[in-house]
């Protein structure tokens, strides 16, 4: 099961592949861990020991910079060794099955690998059949979850916010092929936000999309009202050539954020995205760039955030104690 | 040839009515009488069946035992001896193997390979087209002579149904029934999990109930402009149920199967990613369960079938999505059928009958039954029976079955095919002594 994978035997992390069974103070836990570490990067010395001598390896079976220089700096300001590798033009492509690149790379003595894959289910397969010993962090596998990326929305959710218990949050999008939209729809119930509104066209929601937790919108003008949050995905091109959506633009009058839009919203709401952005096409530069915009917080926030998963997930190596 | 005389089990014959205890008597591979001993008869060997019940052999609608072509994931020798240890005498065989069965030569090599292992008895399904393209038709004549009992599309959607008329056209023609697994390309395509709480959940490439009920409503409106004879097979969902009765009552020749995971696992049963669960089409609801029990206890859907797909270890070793379907499913079949009658679901006389006379009704075989003069295909199980689906007790070269470590009740302690006894339990387990 998907919760015992994730803990070890005394309940601490061991594997980050999904928010899903991992309860609310464990998730507080990431992000006051992710708080300690959070002012590093301003220092001087921009360095703690907690990894040192570990090695990371950083797999990347689909292509990533922002998720992937942000893991390396993490581990990089733990002290770890870290190694990426580009899979998608690699191994792979030469016929090798994933399990083989993993017994491959297991034999170089590993302590963790970070793994984002095209396909769902794909870290939780590497986490069922790589060496005990090993950590699996989870970076984005298919439509499934983004953990580490909807834990840094709630870290930077929270330094603003502080409380998730009155907040009403609004996604926007292409729900239907969000890996992040899942992480943070179960990472915000299990916060206990008091709303969480999904707002779309039905082309871009999953069938019984309210089973997830979640108020149903299709209409932007509506939706946001009594908003605190507003999160934005990114829409994909190919959505617009398999028939999901008309057209860029028509997707823009109905669902892309505006300055007039945003007014709709509560008056202090911010702005989140996780990027990369489509500007004029989701949202307008106005709103992107505007005061209300935490994108770039979230950006920063990504590497305190992702330090504190590596560093509890290796914490029965010596991490942390 | 030998006599034997299967003793003082319950004997269980839907097609003949007969639910009592009593004997079998067998000579020359035939059926010479039930209850009513021959005069004169002197058994070459005694079947002890007290407190097991004696029924025709099995015939299963769809089974895959990857040979010609896929031998690495199973053979015809280790799979109709799981068969033989699963009841089954009798088997149809789904064209998509390598290459497909859209020629005699490939037919008769199935027949070839069938009659060396020896067990049960293998009726290939010929391809509805060539390849099973969907572009061309097959030669189903020269498929039909060559020993095909029918003509399906296996798994493959036929997106023109231009050329799904003609094909049924010509398969009327030659009074060719055909199997068909509806599933509509467009709506299923690339899907792994029914478009439900768990795809969605788990962000999975779904496949709506609507991509095999809008395939079963086209192919109800070509049947009846046709006149070709249709059975549907491995029915997943709710409206499939509803569609197929109104059909019957509506006066068209048609059946429907359903197979035997459909009426025990639903989505809610899949532990995250395991693909041991991926299977064509996919787990669906509990509502469609419900559905699919309904309709087999009402007659709506005439038989079981096992669906068996067998897989090597590497096809169900991936993230879910990139795993081959299917399950390894004919050693669960009566242990299954026996929950279904224990949960009250069925009586125990309609699951034999779904597995015996009902695929014999439609395949219009003289046989799933225990009528004198018909082919002495026997299954004596114990239904009290328990054990556990590990290792020891499997014989299917495919072990990717979702069973796996259960604990099950219901054994096959004995088969007899044509008068000869293929599996006997006693001999491997020490079972009655």
């Amino acid at each position: 099961m998907a919760d015992n994978l994730q803990l070890n035997s005394e309940g601490k992390l061991k594997h980050f592949l999904t928010i899903e069974g991992l309860d609310k103070s464990l998730l507080t836990e990431i992000l006051d861990t992710a708080e300690s570490f959070a002012g590093v990067s301003e220092q001087q010395v921009k360095k703690y020991p907690l990894l040192r001598g570990k090695t990371i390896v950083n797999l990347f079976f689909e292509n990533s910079t922002r998720t992937r220089t942000t893991f390396e700096l993490a581990a990089t300001r733990l002290s770890a060794d870290v190694l990426s590798m580009n899979i998608a033009t690699s191994a792979t492509s030469k016929g090798e099955s994933l399990l083989d690149t993993i017994r491959n790379l297991e034999s170089m003595f590993v302590d963790m690998f970070v793994v984002r894959h095209n396909i769902s289910g794909a870290a939780h397969f590497i986490a069922q059949h790589t060496a005990p010993h090993i950590s699996v962090i989870n970076a984005g596998d298919g439509q499934h979850a983004h953990p580490t990326q909807a834990m840094l929305d709630m870290f930077t959710i929270r330094q603003i916010k502080q409380d998730f218990s009155h907040l009403r949050v609004a996604i926007i999008g292409d729900i239907l092929h969000s890996r992040v939209a899942r992480s943070q729809i179960l990472a915000l119930n299990t916060l206990g936000a008091a709303e969480i509104r999904v707002i779309a066209p039905k082309t871009l929601l999953p069938a019984h999309v309210e089973t997830l937790g979640v108020t149903v919108s299709h209409n932007l003008n509506e939706g946001l009202k009594d908003i605190d949050v507003i999160i934005m995905l990114r829409l994909q091109k190919e959505r617009m050539t398999s028939a999901l959506l008309p057209s860029e633009s028509e997707y823009f009058k109905c669902f892309g954020l505006t300055e007039e839009k945003l007014k709709i919203a509560k008056p202090d709401a911010i702005v989140m995205h996780p990027g990369p952005i489509n500007r004029g096409v989701e949202i307008d530069s106005k709103v992107a760039d505007g005061p209300q915009s935490v994108i770039l917080k979230q950006v920063s926030n990504g590497i305190a955030v992702r330090m504190a998963v590596m560093s509890m997930a290796m914490q029965r190596q010596g991490a942390l104690s | 040839m030998s006599r034997i005389q299967i003793s003082q089990g319950r004997i269980i014959d839907p097609a003949n009515k007969i639910d009592h205890v009593g004997s079998v008597y067998i000579a020359d591979g035939k059926i010479v009488s039930v209850l009513n001993e021959p005069d004169g008869f002197r058994p070459d060997r005694v079947i002890d069946a007290r407190n097991q019940i004696i029924c025709p052999g099995f015939i299963d609608l769809s089974t895959r035992l990857r040979e010609p072509g896929q031998s690495r994931k199973a053979t015809f020798a280790s799979e109709t001896v799981a068969a033989a240890s699963a009841g089954v005498t009798t088997l149809c065989l789904q064209p998509d193997t390598v290459p497909v069965i859209d020629t005699p030569a490939v037919a008769e090599l199935v027949k070839d390979l069938a009659e060396k292992a020896g067990y049960a008895q293998i009726h290939p399904i010929a391809a509805l087209s060539q390849k099973l393209e969907g572009n061309e038709l097959s030669n189903m004549l020269s498929l039909k002579q060559a020993g095909c009992i029918a003509v399906g599309n296996a798994n493959q959607p036929v997106k023109n149904l231009l050329i799904l008329r003609r094909a049924m056209e010509y398969a009327a023609s030659h009074d060719l029934l055909l199997m068909f697994r509806p599933n509509d390309y467009w709506l299923g395509h690339k899907g792994c999990a029914h478009e439900g709480v768990f795809a969605t959940r788990y962000g999975l490439p779904s496949i709506p109930e609507a991509a095999e009920t809008i395939a079963l409503a086209q192919c109800l409106e070509l049947a009846e402009l046709t006149g070709c004879r249709v059975h549907f097979g491995q029915l997943s969902g709710k409206r499939s149920v509803i569609r197929i009765h109104q059909a019957k009552k509506y006066g068209l020749d048609v059946s429907a199967d359903v197979a035997m995971h459909q009426l025990h696992l639903t989505e809610n049963d899949i532990a995250p990613f395991d693909s041991a669960y991926h299977v064509l089409p996919p787990l669906r609801t509990e509502e469609d369960k419900e559905y699919l029990r309904q309709g087999l206890a009402g007659g709506t859907i005439n038989s079981i079938c096992s669906d068996h797909q067998p897989h090597d270890l590497d096809a169900k070793l991936g993230a879910f999505p990139e795993t081959e379907p299917g399950m390894s499913t004919l050693e669960t079949l009566l242990p299954l059928m026996l929950t279904l009658v224990a949960q009250r679901a069925i009586t125990l006389t309609q699951g034999i009958a779904a597995l015996t006379e009902k695929p014999a009704q439609i395949l219009r075989l003289r046989n799933g039954a225990l009528t004198p003069g018909f082919a002495a295909d026997v299954c004596v199980f114990d239904p009290e029976l328990t054990w556990q689906v590990n290792q020891d007790n499997w014989k299917s070269q495919g072990v990717n079955t979702p069973f796996w470590g259960q604990t099950l009740k219901g054994r096959v302690t004995h088969t007899l095919q044509g008068g000869r006894i293929i599996h006997e339990l006693a001999q491997e387990a020490g079972y009655g002594k």
